[in-house]
């Protein structure tokens, strides 16, 4: 019998198996699928301090094994999502959760956040600076080592629950960012969120979403994932969360192996609603396939000789 | 909502780009005429969401016109071929509003889930007149198929190559109703809009990403609230559209 636990920042999960934000709502549209109680846990949707309709449609565009969004952060704000949606949540899903946190400046990150630490539903609180869909927000606080490590602060003052910081793809240092998330006190990383794509549609002679440019992801941004996952896990002592094209029990091995302590799993989810269901029993077999008893003893392996 | 694998029982063109596919499989989660099908295709990463237009205990029809790779790669399937589908998503029109005359309008694509629709309606003994508009008469689909339903049909062609010269509108403002419902292009909503006498259902359609209410990609403000085009609808009421 095979070992698929792993430890996130003091919380320990079943598996490393996590729904990534904006791919899995508030949960309870997929609980109507299946027990979600089979996951790690999942990241529920970007919530900012107010509510957010987010951009124009279109929001989708298809591309080579993968897909462009640019949906800009549509939620209902952190009072909705904690007078509605968590209490939806707690009748189908009983492992802490993890909140994904998105604004528009540092009081902003600090408010929701701040508002979010008395859920004791919330295991951790993921802060993205990375969100490539809105202007003068989001990821332009993970694109700087100073604007990085401000938001950590802010956030770290606010809450008691443990911290990872999801950063963006599009800079020219990602590992510079991590370091200055880490030494201001995060306790943890997520990447990568979605690299800045476009498509044009040859009949209108436009782009195909609205917003003109959206965030890229899907099977086709894996090889970057595992290269940027591999890199930051190398450069921080704090646990690395994984994402970036995974679809199957065999990425979310290779994502640990690149360092990663857990993994989540984005677009494969909007593709199948049962992806990560399937993934997480699936991955005994794989890990039996290639003789691993435990998820530990090949985290970061592949930095080893 | 399920995923199954369904089997294509046929696969055939109606008139240049237009075709019709029967599918054979589980269809108990189909509750409303209007819900959709999410097809994926070999060689695409999204799948392509397609009204139902008709079904029975096992078997679903969908009718698709070739736009792009997707549905041309669909056009080329073969009977006995299988496909990953998400059955009986969104919706659907909702009957139990109906008048006693309703009317169906259907531009183009928009026809196929009208179909269904229609069959429910006269068995529920309403007296339904259908309005199928198209560009011109070598487009047209499916006119005997209501007709032997018993629906009144009436038809309409931009260049007047079959029935009434102009659009769904012109044979609109001069019959009977007290309820409609529609599915077709934007521009003919909105003149629908402009002179309906009644309440009704308008089907809409968008990019999607998930079909199934996830990702938020198919989103529209409405006078209720913020919905999933792919979820909350794809229906949505006159009242309710803010346009």
């Amino acid at each position: 019998m095979v070992n698929t636990k792993v430890m996130l920042c003091g919380i320990e999960l079943d598996n490393p198996v996590i729904p990534a934000s904006g791919t899995f709502g508030f949960g309870y549209e997929f609980a109507e699928l299946y027990d979600i109680n089979c996951l790690g846990t999942f990241s529920f949707k970007g919530t900012t301090k107010d509510p957010r309709f987010g951009n124009p449609t279109p929001r989708i565009a298809e591309c080579e094994s993968g897909m462009i969004n640019s949906v800009g952060l549509q939620n209902p704000g952190v009072e909705a999502v904690i007078a509605e949606e968590l209490p939806k949540l707690k009748k189908c899903f009983s492992k802490p959760v993890m909140a994904n946190v998105s604004g528009f400046s540092v009081e902003d990150y600090a408010y929701t956040c701040e508002k979010l630490d008395g859920q004791e539903q919330i295991g951790w609180l993921e802060v993205n600076v990375s969100c490539p869909n809105v202007h003068g927000g989001g990821m332009s606080f993970g694109t700087s080592p100073e604007a990085a490590a401000q938001v950590t602060k802010a956030v770290k003052a606010v809450t008691k629950k443990p911290v990872i910081i999801k950063l963006s793809p599009n800079v020219t240092d990602i590992v510079s960012i991590a370091k200055a998330c880490e030494d201001s006190g995060a306790d943890g990383i997520s990447l990568i969120n979605t690299l800045l794509g476009m498509r044009i549609d040859l009949k209108t002679r436009k782009p195909v979403v609205a917003n003109k440019m959206g965030g890229f992801s899907g099977a086709a941004i894996k090889p970057v994932a595992l290269r940027m996952v591999y890199q930051v896990s190398e450069a921080v002592r704090i646990p690395v969360v994984g994402m970036g094209g995974v679809s199957n029990a065999e990425d979310v091995i290779e994502m640990i192996m690149a360092g990663a302590t857990a993994v989540e799993v984005g677009a494969a989810n909007l593709v199948d609603p049962f992806a990560c269901r399937d993934i997480v029993e699936n991955l005994p077999k794989v890990m039996e396939k290639y003789g691993i008893n435990n998820l530990n003893e090949i985290k970061g392996c592949a930095h080893n000789g | 909502m399920f995923r199954g694998i369904y089997k294509i029982v046929s696969n055939k063109p109606l008139t240049k780009d237009v075709f019709e596919m029967i599918l054979s499989g589980d269809t108990s989660a189909i509750t409303a005429p209007g819900q959709f099908i999410n097809i994926k295709l070999d060689g695409f990463y999204l799948r392509r969401p397609i009204s139902i237009c008709d079904y029975d205990n096992n078997t679903v029809t969908i009718l698709y016109k070739v736009v792009g790779g997707g549905t041309e790669a669909m056009s080329r399937l073969e009977s006995g071929a299988e496909l990953d589908i998400l059955c009986g998503l969104g919706n659907g029109f909702d009957v139990s509003k109906s008048g006693e005359k309703p009317v169906l309008i259907g531009g183009g694509v928009g026809v196929p889930p009208l179909y269904n629709l229609c069959k429910k309606l006269i068995e529920s003994g309403k007296k339904v007149t259908v309005i199928l508009g198209f560009n011109t008469a070598s487009e047209i689909f499916y006119k005997e198929k209501f007709e032997s339903l018993g629906a009144e049909v009436y038809v309409s062609t931009v260049d007047g190559s079959s029935g009434v010269k102009g659009f769904v509108t012109d044979v609109l403002k001069d019959i009977e109703y007290d309820y409609f419902f529609t599915c077709g292009p934007m521009p003919m909503f909105r003149a629908i809009e402009k002179i309906a006498s009644s309440s009704g259902q308008y089907s809409f359609e968008e990019r999607m990403g998930c079909g199934f209410g996830a990702c938020m990609g198919c989103s529209c403000k409405t006078k209720y609230g913020n919905k999933r085009i792919c979820r909350d609808g794809p229906v949505l009421e006159r009242e309710e559209i803010i346009w």
